[in-house]
């Protein structure tokens, strides 16, 4: 009871201090219940309910566009898994601008969930010698072959790990998420992730109002705020639908795959009983969920 | 006179000054301004304003956070040697090593703020209220361990200074055990910094067991050149004694921790070098730069050039002696660490990237005007707080009269 009493006047207190800072910004009381707002995980479903309505009303009046905000849980019995066919990937990044379009990413400064890393065959995968600004008039270069890198929802994750507020975690059906909301900005996570997976809002992060997606989830592609920090879900929003990630489904090639680690007659688990499959810095022992194979 | 009082009753000490004094604030509050100014604009436009980016996703100001840290352990483990030498004037090493301390960690977590984010979203991370990630996250338990630190100096200081003030004889059991259980304290939030870089297998560069002890040893090189310092200038200005021998102490036991810092750099630079495995690329960076990048090169070489003549300095007894040769020396292997942890420690850890690119990072104006802003904040507290240790320990400030015999029983205890 002691405890309770301290925190809600410290809390008070917190909304004194934050209500003089917001009226001195011009700000209304939105901007208070934001502040106040508690972590995602330690939210009531009508706690929940309430956010998402009037975040939906924020939109509107932001954007001018109606927003469908999904609060969607895991289905249990699944595991997302997925894919990528190293023998079919021609470099091309159309995964690249499908996944920035479908989850809101940041035009400037520009924010891609997705790194397409050119590498020279001969030196296999080397990182040291690998180039992401690679600009021929024509993909596949001679030579050389593509090694897109994203977010790798690892079982073993170092950068929940490491989230001083757990703002970041990973969910029952597991993709790593980060709660917007509670992200303090430390970026210590980025400095966890061996895979250079996360992205931090360094500025106000600007998406022009005609290409913004409003089928937005809340731990996904719903519109972010400077400093935090953002990363792949797996589109989240789609795949929690039964749908594919934007990037499997734009992929020309068809080099991305995806599906139910956990059901056996899926085609993620054929191409891990059947193909050559390896994991990134696998001595690191993050145990990705995201899987290289040669499929020719 | 209660403890409420006491503020109240010091504050004059603080106009109290020559015109050197009122020079020195006027100069510090115009750094002030002008790092505020920087910070400001970082606010409002967020992150973007510092050269930061993905790739170095931390860096100046985190060096600045790790070097400060430093001060701020080394500081107080320098009690120790005043025990066991028996040092006369304990009570005020203590005094003025715990003052440097908490100036230290109030500049350290100031860079934590400036760095993060969302700098509102503090709150997050406290206990209680927030969510902290016990036991998992090594930033929460540096948060907590400092936080800590900061508090048990206070009391201990606060504690000094009012019990002279009124002129009574201070709590002594209290004092000790705090006293002693700041020194693993100091020691405890050097290490876990350390850990903070050291337990990310994601960076080879700091994924090393020796990051600890060379943190720890690099601290003690630092830390106690300020105060070496700051002894001669009080030992000057006011009635603060300390005998020649004891800085020339201080000085030796300097050396020892120099050579210690030393052979532990060279056992971590023979492993990379002589295995050559890749890890190699980030010393390589740090050292002699990557193809064309060679930004940190001069930074790591005056690094360690000013390190070694401090080194010889200290080591050389003709040298350590003479004051002159001395303080260059401590001026030296202050800039030396400063450099090292300000630059050299956090961005070669990033630099090449995870995913093996070069991003080149410098600091940009903003990130070193916020940083003259925390060390100015950093530098007035720590004038004020010592003009008023300095008033109430050697120049009886007082209310009433001061009474001799209690004062005598103070500098025995
Ligand atoms: S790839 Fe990086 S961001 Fe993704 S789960 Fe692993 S550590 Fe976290
Ligand atoms: S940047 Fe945000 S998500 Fe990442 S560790 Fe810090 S608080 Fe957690």
């Amino acid at each position: 009871m002691k405890e309770d009493k301290s925190r809600r006047s410290f809390l008070k207190n917190m909304a004194l201090a934050a209500g003089s800072a917001i009226a001195l910004s011009g700000c209304d009381m939105k901007a208070l219940d934001h502040f106040l707002q508690k972590n995602f995980r330690t939210l009531s479903k009508a706690e929940v309910d309430e956010i998402i309505t009037s975040l939906q009303l924020e939109y509107k009046n932001k954007y001018g566009k109606d927003f469908t905000v999904s609060a969607k849980p895991a289905t249990d019995g699944i595991l997302f898994g997925y894919a990528l066919d190293l023998s079919r990937c021609i470099g091309c990044r159309k995964c690249v601008y499908a996944c920035v379009e479908e989850n809101n990413q940041s035009r400037g400064p520009q924010i891609h969930w997705i790194q397409v890393l050119q590498m020279e065959k001969e030196k296999g995968i080397d990182f040291a010698d690998s180039d992401v600004h690679y600009n021929p008039e024509k993909v596949p270069e001679e030579g050389h072959f593509y090694l897109p890198v994203q977010c790798q929802q690892c079982r073993n994750p170092q950068c929940t790990t490491v989230c001083p507020v757990k703002a970041t975690w990973q969910e029952p059906d597991g993709i790593v998420v980060v709660d917007y909301n509670w992200c303090i900005g430390c970026r210590y996570c980025m400095a966890a992730c061996p895979y250079g997976a996360r992205h931090f809002n360094w500025a106000e992060p600007s998406v022009p109002e005609d290409e913004m997606n409003t089928n937005v989830h809340y731990l996904g592609n719903r519109p972010r705020m400077k400093g935090v920090v953002e990363k792949c879900t797996f589109c989240i929003q789609r795949v929690r639908e039964g749908r594919y990630p934007a990037c499997v489904e734009v992929c020309p090639v068809g080099a991305r795959k995806f599906g139910n680690l956990l059901d056996p007659e899926s085609e993620i688990r054929y191409i891990l009983e059947n193909k050559r499959v390896l994991v990134l810095k696998q001595e690191l022992n993050t145990q990705p969920k995201f899987y290289y194979f040669f499929g020719v | 006179m209660k403890l409420t009082q006491f503020p109240r009753s010091i504050l004059p000490i603080l106009s109290r000054g020559n015109r050197g004094y009122y020079a020195w604030l006027l100069f510090l509050l115009l750094i002030m301004v002008w790092g505020a100014g920087g910070y400001a604009k970082q606010l409002n436009h967020g992150l973007v304003t510092t050269n930061m980016r993905d790739s170095v996703s931390w860096a100046f100001y985190i060096g600045n956070f790790t070097f400060l840290v430093g001060i701020a352990a080394a500081a107080v483990m320098l009690v120790i040697p005043a025990y066991i030498y028996n040092w006369k004037p304990i009570k005020e090493i203590v005094i003025f090593g715990e003052l440097l301390a908490i100036c230290a960690v109030v500049m350290s977590i100031g860079f934590i703020v400036v760095d993060i984010g969302n700098p509102l979203r503090f709150w997050h991370m406290l206990p209680g209220i927030g969510t902290m990630n016990f036991p998992s996250s090594m930033l929460s338990w540096d948060f907590f361990v400092l936080l800590t630190y900061l508090c048990i100096n206070l009391v201990v200081v606060i504690h000094l200074l009012h019990r002279i003030f009124i002129k009574k004889d201070y709590n002594k059991k209290l004092v000790l055990t705090l006293v002693f259980v700041s020194i693993p304290m100091a020691v405890a939030i050097h290490t876990v910094t350390a850990f903070l870089y050291n337990a990310i297998p994601a960076r080879p560069f700091w994924n090393s067991a020796l990051l600890a002890p060379r943190f720890l040893a690099s601290a003690f090189c630092s830390g106690p050149a300020i105060l070496l310092i700051l002894f001669q200038l009080l030992r000057k200005f006011t009635r603060f004694e300390i005998k020649d021998e004891a800085i020339w102490t201080i000085a030796e036991l300097m050396v020892y921790a120099m050579f210690i810092y030393l052979f532990f750099s060279v056992a971590e630079l023979f492993k990379e070098f002589y295995s050559g495995t890749e890890h190699l690329l980030y010393w390589q960076y740090l050292l002699f730069g990557i193809g064309d990048n060679k930004e940190l090169v001069p930074y790591s070489w005056a690094s360690i050039i000013m390190g070694c003549i401090a080194f010889v300095l200290f080591l050389v007894p003709k040298t350590r002696k003479n004051f002159t040769t001395l303080n260059i020396g401590a001026v030296l292997i202050y800039a030396s660490v400063y450099v090292e942890k300000g630059i050299a420690l956090i961005i070669p850890g990033f630099t090449p990237d995870v995913l093996g690119q070069i991003y080149v990072y410098t600091p940009s104006m903003i990130e070193i005007r916020t940083a003259a802003l925390i060390f100015s904040v950093g530098f007035l507290v720590f004038t004020f707080l010592v003009k008023i240790a300095i008033a109430i320990i050697f120049e009886d400030y007082r209310v009433e009269e001061p009474m001799p015999e209690q004062q005598q029983t103070l500098e025995k205890a």
